[in-house]
């Protein structure tokens, strides 16, 4: 049947493209020729050549005055790797994606679930948790700031109110880079929630009303309806989150600016405390470039391996 | 004649158009370009009343030269140090910019972006270079070449609360060396006093101690033959034992709590509050402590008393020398006579006691000091005059990556973190790849 459909549907394809194709290709070169330049230009402009410029600068010591001259090799990636701040911050990224993954998303399904009804009051709790996301991230960083604060803030009168000595939690080597994990959480979950929202209101009513009439339980009824028709969502969710970590910066810096002794440092902030105020710019694009090829493969690799079918 | 007229009033009327229209779309510049020269003078200055002493001084000069136009441009603090590569580098270079001096000054003069100004300073006899104090023209002067034009001084220094001092018993006239200092941090602590307020957030507040333990346990000849990396450089065992008082004040914790988070306008706070007796800082301390108190206030400005870094016994630092800051401007390769004529003018003693009296600044000019009205910075001024060796802050001097790297590590040191000989060995590592 299939090779029968097949025999009779392949002259009929051949000529049509042959007549078809040459029209188009006469058609589309003046139309690529006119739109192409203006869009391919401004890529490579801002960020080809920019990528390519990152990775010529990262061989050489260079502090970004003139030109670089002085080749140093692949030396700024072996000091880059020796660096204790740099394994710091490389340990510190993948933190933060485990927990945006083991307790950011469950936290955003979990809301979503609750708010993806219709109920009276539903829209102002989307938009309490949402709020949070609007925010910018350096005044998010320094509202919390001020939360942590072990003089003014919140904290102190908590620990004033039980008359315990006030926690400086920033300030705390070990305690810091949980203070920044709780508030990457309570900044990006109402994103995340948002998507499930969004995901959830898209399943099948009926599917749901099968699974019930099948007798399923409510966890069976999320564990095998819902958490399956969300998984596009989900695969969705779990990108943003892992290229947000990997990225993030603006967050760090008001609260802590990587500090105490390096303990909260991000590849970002790494590159930005290391790279550009100490004028090392070798060295600040070697990081970009290792940045750069973890966030491509990364990227690539969930894509290909996750996202096959989305 | 009225044939005539008739066909050469159109013609008239539209070259006036046109001679309109295009006076109108250059405005400025076909003005600037006829007869003005623009001076563009960039600076990091946030205070607006420091800013109207500037904007008054320019325009006096714009009466007395109506050719020239001097433009204030503002870029926030830290954007300036990150974008100032780039622009030194472009068309749209200012003519002179704000400059702490040091190992930054020194890299942009090595790469030609900067003018040399020691021909003109030179000029009728040094008369231009005269007027300013040696030891400014000195810190912006590299290898008999001068790049900037001196600004300001400035000099670091323990201040203290008296009525807290008065609570412990301590007499601040008593502190002479630094195992007095220790004992007077132990003496507040006993009576329930947190001794001094640091911010170790931003790290540099917490690099003056290093610096100046550097400088008393090694003098000049030492941290110089360090800086040019000659003998031991920084693994010297002065700077070593420097490390080690450090580590020693660390340990006796006189901070207040949460020191290691705490951003200067915070230390400032905590001082101004009266909630720490001791703070080590700039000149204008007391008007800084003011500004950031939970108040406004602060401490009144006559229970504030001030008294140098001690000496440390048999370390051949003098109580003379001193740690502070050294600001010029920077004179890039595009400036033009006027914007050279302008500074001379800015930085003239008759200007320099101008923003003295404003109190913005102490004065680089020679003789401008009479104009200091606040007691304190008088006597940061005195201090300076009398200045045997003065140091410009480490973490400029030694340039923008190993400067960075002594703030690390003197904030790891005092928090018992790493040893005084990680720590200098981690200096000079970070000397060794500059």
């Amino acid at each position: 049947m299939t090779e029968m459909t097949a025999s009779v549907a392949a002259p009929a394809v051949a000529l049509r493209t042959v007549k078809y194709k040459s029209p188009t290709a006469r058609g589309r070169l003046p139309v690529l020729i006119l739109f192409l330049p203006p869009a391919l230009l401004l890529f490579t402009l801002f960020v080809i050549l920019p990528m390519g410029e990152a990775a010529w600068y990262s061989l050489y010591r260079w502090n970004g005055y003139g030109t670089p001259t002085d080749f140093v090799g692949i030396r700024n990636f072996s000091v880059l790797f020796n660096n204790a701040a740099f394994t710091q911050a490389l340990v510190n990224n993948g933190l933060i994606i485990v927990v945006s993954l083991l307790l950011q998303i469950p936290l955003a399904i979990w809301l979503a679930m609750m708010l993806a009804h219709k109920i009276t009051g539903v829209v102002t709790f989307r938009l309490i948790f949402f709020l949070p996301y609007v925010l910018a991230d350096v005044a998010a960083g320094l509202i919390w700031r001020f939360v942590y604060d072990g003089d003014y803030g919140l904290f102190a009168a908590i620990a004033g109110f039980f008359g315990v000595a006030t926690p400086y939690v920033l300030a705390d080597r070990d305690l810091a880079i949980y203070a920044v994990l709780a508030v990457i959480v309570w900044k990006y979950f109402g994103f995340h929630m948002m998507l499930y929202i969004a995901g959830l209101q898209a399943v099948d009513r009926s599917v749901l009303e099968a699974a019930e009439i099948d007798g399923a339980t409510g966890w069976q009824k999320f564990r095998y309806v819902t958490l399956p028709l969300l998984s596009s969502t989900l695969r969705l969710s779990v990108f943003f989150a892992i290229i947000g970590s990997l990225q993030l910066f603006d967050l760090v810096m008001p609260l802590t600016g990587g500090g105490p002794s390096n303990s909260t440092q991000t590849m970002v902030t790494f590159l930005y405390t290391y790279g550009v105020t100490r004028m090392q710019v070798g060295l600040g694009s070697a990081v970009g470039v290792v940045l750069f090829v973890i966030c491509v493969t990364l990227a690539f690799g969930y894509k290909r391996i996750f996202m096959r079918h989305d | 004649m009225t044939h005539h007229q008739e066909k050469a009033r159109p013609r008239a009327e539209l070259f006036a158009c046109l001679t309109i229209a295009t006076s109108l779309a250059f405005g400025a510049f076909a003005t600037a370009a006829r007869a003005e020269t623009v001076v563009k003078w960039m600076h990091v200055e946030t205070v607006p009343s420091n800013l109207k002493v500037w904007e008054e001084i320019a325009a006096a000069y714009h009466a007395a030269h109506p050719d020239v136009r001097v433009e204030l441009q503002f870029l926030e603090n830290e954007a300036f140090k990150a974008k100032l590569p780039t622009l030194l580098q472009s068309d749209a270079a200012p003519d002179f910019f704000y400059s702490w001096g040091g190992g930054v000054l020194r890299q942009q003069s090595q790469t030609g972006a900067l003018q040399d100004l020691s021909s003109a300073m030179k000029a009728d006899g040094g008369t231009w270079a005269k007027s300013y104090k040696p030891a400014a023209l000195d810190g912006l002067t590299f290898d008999g070449k001068t790049y900037a034009v001196p600004y300001r001084m400035g000099t670091v220094a323990f201040f203290y609360n008296k009525q807290l001092f008065q609570k412990a018993g301590i007499k601040a006239e008593d502190i002479k060396t630094w195992n007095d200092f220790l004992k007077t941090v132990k003496t507040l602590k006993d009576a329930g006093i947190t001794p001094i307020a640091g911010g170790g957030g931003e790290k540099w507040p917490l690099h003056f101690y290093w610096s100046y333990l550097v400088m008393r346990n090694g003098g000049q000849a030492v941290f110089d033959k360090a800086k040019k990396n000659e003998g031991d450089g920084f693994l010297d065992p002065a700077i070593i034992k420097a490390g080690e008082q450090l580590a020693e004040l660390g340990k006796l914790q006189p901070f207040q709590g949460g020191y290691l988070g705490a951003t200067w306008p915070q230390t400032l706070g905590v001082f101004g509050d009266g909630k720490a007796a001791i703070l080590l800082g700039f000149e204008n301390t007391e008007a800084n402590q003011a500004k950031n108190a939970g108040d406004g206030k602060g401490l009144a400005a006559d229970n504030i008393g001030r008294f140098p870094f001690p000496v440390v016994e048999g370390g051949p630092g003098k109580v003379t020398d001193t740690l502070g800051g050294l600001n010029g401007w920077a004179v890039t390769k595009k400036a033009s006579p006027a914007a050279i004529d302008f500074l001379k003018y800015l930085t003239s003693p008759e200007q320099e006691r101008k923003m003295a009296a404003a109190g913005m600044i102490i004065p680089a000019a020679l003789g401008a000091e009479d104009g200091l009205k606040n007691p304190l910075m008088r006597q940061a001024a005195d201090q300076l005059a009398g200045s045997t060796w003065h140091q410009n802050f480490f973490d400029q001097d030694l340039g923008p990556s190993v400067g960075r790297v002594v703030n690390d590590v003197s904030v790891e040191i005092l928090s018992g973190q790493m040893s005084a000989k990680d720590g200098a060995q981690m200096i000079q590592d970070a000397r060794a790849l500059e």
